[in-house]
């Protein structure tokens, strides 16, 4: 599963709580939408660090990177082919 | 305290049915083991389920005046009652019982449905004029005890809890989708509302009267606040002292028993106010209770212990697990009738159940000092939240946030936008009456995201609308801290704190809560404060801790506030598993009843299962959804079984035989 199918299904299992995938957009504003509220964002941020083995530094915790699956991924991407 | 229950038919050809009173009767035993007692007159049955406290053997309600024209079934305490009978007797009436119950029926004779602004305490009151022919329904000022009603065409049916009053109907009960909104929003309906459609509750502060079959409300009492900055001008030394004897009059009067009386201990402020009260000042014996959680993020014993070396009080403690909370949970919302956000009133349920078990009926406990002497982390978080309004481009003026939310690791500078998200809501609208509440709802409301569709469409009534519209209107000339105050009074303390976690889980086990900080005239000298005093900078209760510096440890003033929670979902899934849990939240019992959306719910539950749930809002969302498909399993699918039987209460029936009456 790719890394956007796996972020997908967690969000909305998580916090849609439902398996339709229409339900999400990759561009929907987790903000915006109020799909996240503060435990909500730590919840996603452990997550990714189980999920991917990363490390999400505290400078990275802004909505720039975490706001919406595209973001997610963009951020994955560069964390990921940072370390190589 | 008592269990009460009447009927009133609306046409005095309507003889009461007896037996369905004793029925109503029945289901109140819990609240009354000691005796019950009756009054049938053509078209009026009065009934009361007594706990015997005041004048052990000649308490029996329902009492009446000299001439048996006035008579009163009554749950509570009147605590000014030595009092007004020295005044009620000078005037020339003339008592048959030693009781606090009987002033009011003198009360009632001497000023009429004024009666009510000379009492001091906490009460339900039925009271029927024979003369006039009409019935008085009246509750405290600010919720204690209840009191809930229902019109039906022909009769009107009143009792202190709903089960009562499902007793006597004909049908199984609807549920009032306006209070689920609420509920879903505040934690609790806004009175009048009930869960129970149709039924309705005496309204904190308020008198009803019954005449001809048409109801006239009258309110009696409200929170007031000065306007203008019209506060008490005294410095801050004399309004400490001030402070501090009211209190000490209001736990005095408190003590008035004819059984010992206890007191709860949480190792917070006010609980240690209340102890050392009364061992500095009373002869009485000091006898404590607590509550400690296995989990030590909830518990607070090392604070408990320091209370009572410092009191020598006797102590008994009781431990609750995670499995308790599971397990008793079915029997809670037997009790509170109302579905709920959080599981903090099963371990009080738990403390009572203690409380009874080492022969007490009554204890004093320090529910209504966060309300009434500004406690609470909501009027913090509103306090730093106009703050940051004044700038809301600021950086580190929500940064104050982290003091009430340490886990917040949002603080980085660009960090702002995820604030202003979480807590920024109506930051361009700082004069909304209830802007301190905002957050608090907002993340409540998402619980309404598991409702079934159909159930959508029908809380489309905002639920913050319809209150907003029965806030006072002079709301908006007070300081803003005050509305907070008047908000959470109105919302969370009568209809959740006193009610599902005070007096139904007391009543759980037969025991009476005194609440001193709710003496209405601590309330009416506190409203009169200047805000700055009750939270000065971000220190709660500020007031409240220079009138009592020299009763308590300083270890006790200065500790961190803990808010009082229990753990909410661990014992619902623990190994010991509960055939009930698995059964009310199976797909065919979510589809069944219809309220929520069976896939919504079974993803919550697989999330929980995978243990990673840590928000508050999934908490609630599952306590909530439980709790109502408890709600639904008691009063609506055994309707039958639990309310509509025939045969008459046999708890009844045993009292009468071995009481005699």
């Amino acid at each position: 599963m790719s890394a956007e199918q796996q972020i997908r299904n967690y969000v909305l299992e998580n916090y849609l709580f439902t398996d339709e995938q229409a339900a999400l957009d990759n561009n929907d504003s987790f903000l915006e939408k109020g799909i996240l509220d503060s435990t909500g964002i730590l919840e996603v941020i452990y997550f990714l660090e189980d999920e991917f083995q990363i490390k999400v530094e505290d400078e990275d915790m802004v909505p720039e990177n975490l706001d919406s699956i595209n973001r997610i991924v963009a951020y994955l991407d560069k964390k990921m082919n940072n370390h190589g | 305290m008592c269990g009460i229950a009447g009927i009133l038919g609306f046409q005095s050809g309507l003889h009461v049915n007896k037996h369905q009173l004793e029925k109503m009767i029945g289901m109140l035993q819990h609240r009354g083991p000691d005796g019950v007692g009756y009054f049938t007159s053509n078209n009026i049955g009065l009934g009361h389920a007594r706990l015997s406290i005041i004048d052990i053997e000649g308490g029996r309600q329902p009492i009446h005046n000299e001439d048996k024209t006035v008579w009163v079934i009554f749950n509570g305490e009147i605590f000014n009652y030595i009092e007004l009978r020295k005044t009620l007797e000078s005037k020339g009436h003339i008592f048959y019982t030693k009781t606090d119950t009987e002033v009011i029926v003198h009360l009632y004779e001497q000023y009429g449905e004024k009666f009510v602004k000379h009492l001091n305490g906490q009460f339900a009151i039925a009271l029927w004029d024979d003369k006039k022919k009409r019935l008085i329904l009246v509750r405290d000022r600010v919720g204690i005890l209840p009191l809930f009603y229902k019109c039906e065409k022909d009769r009107l049916l009143f009792s202190s809890e709903i089960k009562a009053i499902l007793a006597a109907c004909a049908h199984s009960p609807k549920l009032n989708s306006d209070a689920l909104d609420q509920i879903l929003t505040f934690w609790s309906p806004i009175s009048p509302e009930t869960i129970f459609d149709d039924v309705y509750e005496v309204s904190p502060g308020e008198l009803i009267i019954i005449d001809n079959s048409i109801l006239k409300k009258r309110k009696y009492w409200d929170w007031e606040f000065p306007e203008n900055d019209d506060y008490n001008q005294s410095n801050e030394d004399e309004l400490a002292e001030s402070l501090h004897d009211l209190l000490l009059d209001a736990t005095r009067i408190r003590l008035r028993s004819d059984v010992p009386v206890g007191a709860y201990l949480s190792g917070g402020l006010d609980s240690s106010v209340l102890t050392s009260l009364i061992h500095n000042y009373s002869d009485a014996p000091l006898r404590t209770f607590s509550i400690g959680f296995k989990d030590k993020s909830f518990d607070e014993s090392i604070y408990q212990r320091q209370m009572i070396e410092y009191l020598g009080a006797t102590h008994s403690n009781v431990e609750c697990t995670d499995t308790d909370i599971a397990r008793d949970f079915l029997s809670t919302i037997w009790h509170t009738e109302s579905p709920i956000i959080r599981t903090a009133p099963v371990p009080m349920g738990i403390l009572s159940k203690l409380v009874k078990n080492e022969n007490y009926k009554v204890v004093l406990t320090g529910e209504g000092s966060d309300e009434v002497l500004g406690g609470y982390d909501i009027f913090k978080e509103a306090k730093i939240r106009q703050f940051w309004a004044k700038n809301p481009e600021s950086h580190w003026r929500p940064l104050l946030l982290k003091r009430l939310y340490p886990y917040l690791d949002l603080s980085k500078s660009q960090g702002l936008t995820y604030m202003k998200s979480f807590f920024g809501a109506a930051l361009d609208n700082p004069d909304l009456s209830y802007f301190s509440h905002i957050p608090r709802w907002e993340t409540t409301a998402k619980c309404k995201e598991f409702c079934a569709d159909d159930i959508k469409e029908q809380l489309r009534n905002n639920a913050i609308d319809l209150f907003s519209k029965i806030l006072p209107d002079k709301l908006k000339d007070w300081a803003p801290f005050n509305r907070a105050q008047y908000i959470e009074a109105k919302s969370l303390m009568s209809g959740y704190l006193l009610c599902s976690q005070g007096d139904r889980m007391l009543m759980k086990n037969s025991v009476e809560g005194r609440f001193p900080f709710l003496d209405h005239r601590v309330i009416e000298f506190a409203n009169k404060m200047h805000p700055k005093l009750k939270m000065k900078v971000l220190n709660e209760k500020y007031l409240l801790k220079k009138s009592m510096k020299n009763y308590i440890p300083e270890t006790i003033i200065k500790r961190y506030k803990q808010p009082y929670r229990a753990p909410d979902i661990p014992g619902f899934f623990s190994k010991e598993s509960f055939q009930y849990v698995k059964e009310l939240l199976s797909h065919q019992k979510i589809n069944d009843y219809g309220y929520f959306s069976t896939d919504k719910v079974m993803h919550l539950i697989k999330k929980i299962e995978r243990g990673r749930v840590i928000s508050q809002k999934d908490n609630m969302a599952f306590i909530s959804i439980l709790s109502t498909q408890v709600w639904h399993y008691h009063f609506i699918e055994n309707f039958s079984q639990n309310f509509n039987f025939n045969k008459r209460n046999s708890l009844t029936l045993l009292k009468e035989h071995v009481l005699g009456v």
